[in-house]
């Protein structure tokens, strides 16, 4: 059987910086798998600018950003096996895969990276009554049609949700000739950054509705229209508000799911909170050796902390092939209180060292409120901020010596304060 | 004239309004710190943005991405656009290869964001 030290299930931006990270750490004997064509993953079709401010200090698109990590996996020349698709991943990290060059193959390695990023909510999981006709697509299959082949879905567009591709997705198509009708958002907010609502629909005026949903699609041979209704605070319907949007295209850009098939079948566990894997502070999975990083773990709004994150897993698993990564001993639970949703890691071990990095969600939008980490009661962490929002996902780095008490702490306890009315 | 406007710099997105004469922007409103403020103020009298899009290669059917090297004045954009939409290249192509000069008369150079052949 092939074998490698350490194998990276995936060639987006999340596998190119593990292998990066490796790779500086030391590692010598990598192998990424991508069942694409080409490294990058979805940064390729990602044309619009706005990458990298934190890790290059300047504003790349999806490409530019995407080679660059390319062209240093390429210079390190760690080996890559593009159109490979892994179809079956072990607990005693045996992977198995197909190609057209190699046939099938099994690869035992001694770590796993995890890497496989996510992918839309398609429209099957929203329930929205109406015809099965051609002309509804998720935004980043629409992007893919534009961006990669080069093609335009429509003319006459309606996006459903204001997430950032949708958003993107209505500029891009206002630029090459369609028009955008309107961004129908079911919340009360857009989950959107501020400045794609601004730069994607304010400059071109197109309307975002939010507390709307569509109700309805129309079209038999292929879509002619929506219906488009308000939402009360329910976020039901209110009959009587209904109005008729004719198009040709329905864009949705209702959300992403983290794409953990592979992950399930190595008997990974996953924490219903991100639909990712659970992992310690060190992305190790509860599989010895199964490390998970990028949007496969949880859905980043930002590719710079991607990165980041992937290449802490790359070290880490290079660490696990050399025995150099310490006995975890107990993994001590991280408690999501109020305001806090989706938290990575799950689990610190309470031989943690060096710098502990949290991410998570804001439930809500809370103004001038604290974020505080809590050990054993005690404050061990307070950051005032100006405003949170599901949108942005908070990123605390806490040096380990902070966490003091942790060896007798039953938990680590991470929440939102708000100010009193 | 009264602008009204949503600054970008962050989450908080101010709403802010202020009046503009075609000379002076005064009566700046609703923003939170200074970077709002600055951001009213060349919004209202400079608006620029980054344009990305697409050109066509010659023997292949997929196209090649493509943006200004920097903000282009915003009123620019669509016949940006049509000159780029118009444009078709020859591989091989690189990063940051120009593309198009000085686009409109923007005085900025449309170039290439991704390597072909």
């Amino acid at each position: 059987m092939r074998k490698t030290d350490i194998l990276i299930i995936g060639g987006g931006p999340a596998g190119l910086a593990a292998a990066v990270g490796a790779y500086e750490a030391g590692a010598r004997d990598i192998l990424i798998l991508d069942r694409e064509e080409h490294l990058g993953g979805i940064l390729k079709q990602c044309i619009h600018n706005g990458f990298g401010l934190h890790t290059f200090q300047e504003e790349l698109t999806g490409p530019e950003y995407a080679q660059r990590f390319i062209d240093q996996v390429q210079a390190y020349g760690i080996p890559y096996q593009t159109e490979t698709m892994v179809i079956h991943v072990s607990a005693d990290k045996v992977v198995t895969c197909v190609s057209r060059q190699n046939g099938l193959e099994h690869i035992q390695a001694k770590a796993i990276i995890l890497c496989m990023g996510c992918r839309e909510r398609p429209r099957g999981s929203l329930g929205t009554p109406g015809e099965r006709c051609p002309g509804v697509f998720t935004a980043g299959t629409a992007q893919k049609f534009t961006n990669l082949e080069g093609m335009l879905p429509g003319k006459e567009v309606v996006i459903l949700g204001s997430g950032d591709i949708g958003l993107i997705m209505a500029r891009r198509m206002t630029f090459l000739g369609a028009k955008v009708h309107a961004c129908v958002e079911l919340m009360p907010y857009s989950s959107g950054l501020k400045r794609n609502i601004v730069q994607c629909l304010d400059d071109f005026g197109i309307p975002l509705l939010l507390s709307h949903t569509v109700v309805d699609i129309h079209g038999r041979e292929h879509l002619t229209g929506v219906t488009v209704a308000e939402v009360g605070p329910d976020l039901k319907p209110i009959p009587g508000t209904e109005k008729e949007y004719p198009c040709d295209t329905l864009l949705l850009s209702v959300g992403l799911i983290p794409e953990n098939e592979l992950t399930e079948m190595a008997g990974v566990k996953i924490a219903p909170t991100t639909s990712g894997a659970v992992v310690n502070e060190e992305l190790q999975t509860s599989v010895p050796g199964i490390f998970s990083c990028g949007n496969v773990l949880h859905v980043h709004d930002l590719v710079d902390f991607v990165s980041e994150e992937a290449r802490k897993a790359g070290v880490n698993a290079y660490r696990y092939v050399q025995g150099e990564l310490p006995e975890s001993g107990r993994a001590v639970p991280v408690e999501m209180g109020f305001g806090v949703g989706g938290i990575v890691p799950q689990f610190v071990s309470e031989t943690a060292t060096g710098t502990v990095n949290f991410m998570f969600r804001p439930r809500n939008v809370y103004r001038n409120a604290k974020v505080i980490v809590e050990v054993n009661g005690e404050q061990v962490l307070s950051k005032r901020t100006m405003i949170l929002a599901p949108g942005e996902m908070v990123n605390l780095n806490l040096p380990a010596e902070k966490l003091k008490g942790l060896k007798e702490a039953p938990s680590i306890l991470v929440r939102i304060e708000v100010p009193e009315a | 004239m009264k602008y009204e406007l949503t600054c970008i710099n962050c989450p908080m997105g101010c709403r802010i309004t202020a009046d503009y004469d075609g000379k002076e922007v005064t009566n700046i409103q609703g923003y939170t710190c200074a970077r709002g403020k600055a951001y009213a103020q060349t919004e209202i009298t400079d608006p620029t943005r980054m344009v990305t899009a697409l050109v066509g290669v010659e023997g292949s059917h997929a196209p090649l991405s493509v943006k200004t090297q920097s903000p282009i004045r915003k009123p620019l954009i669509f016949d940006a656009l049509k000159v780029i939409r118009g444009t078709t290249v020859k591989p091989p192509v690189h990063i940051g290869d120009v593309v198009i000069e000085n686009v409109c008369g923007s005085g900025v150079n449309v170039i290439a964001t991704e390597n072909v052949g």
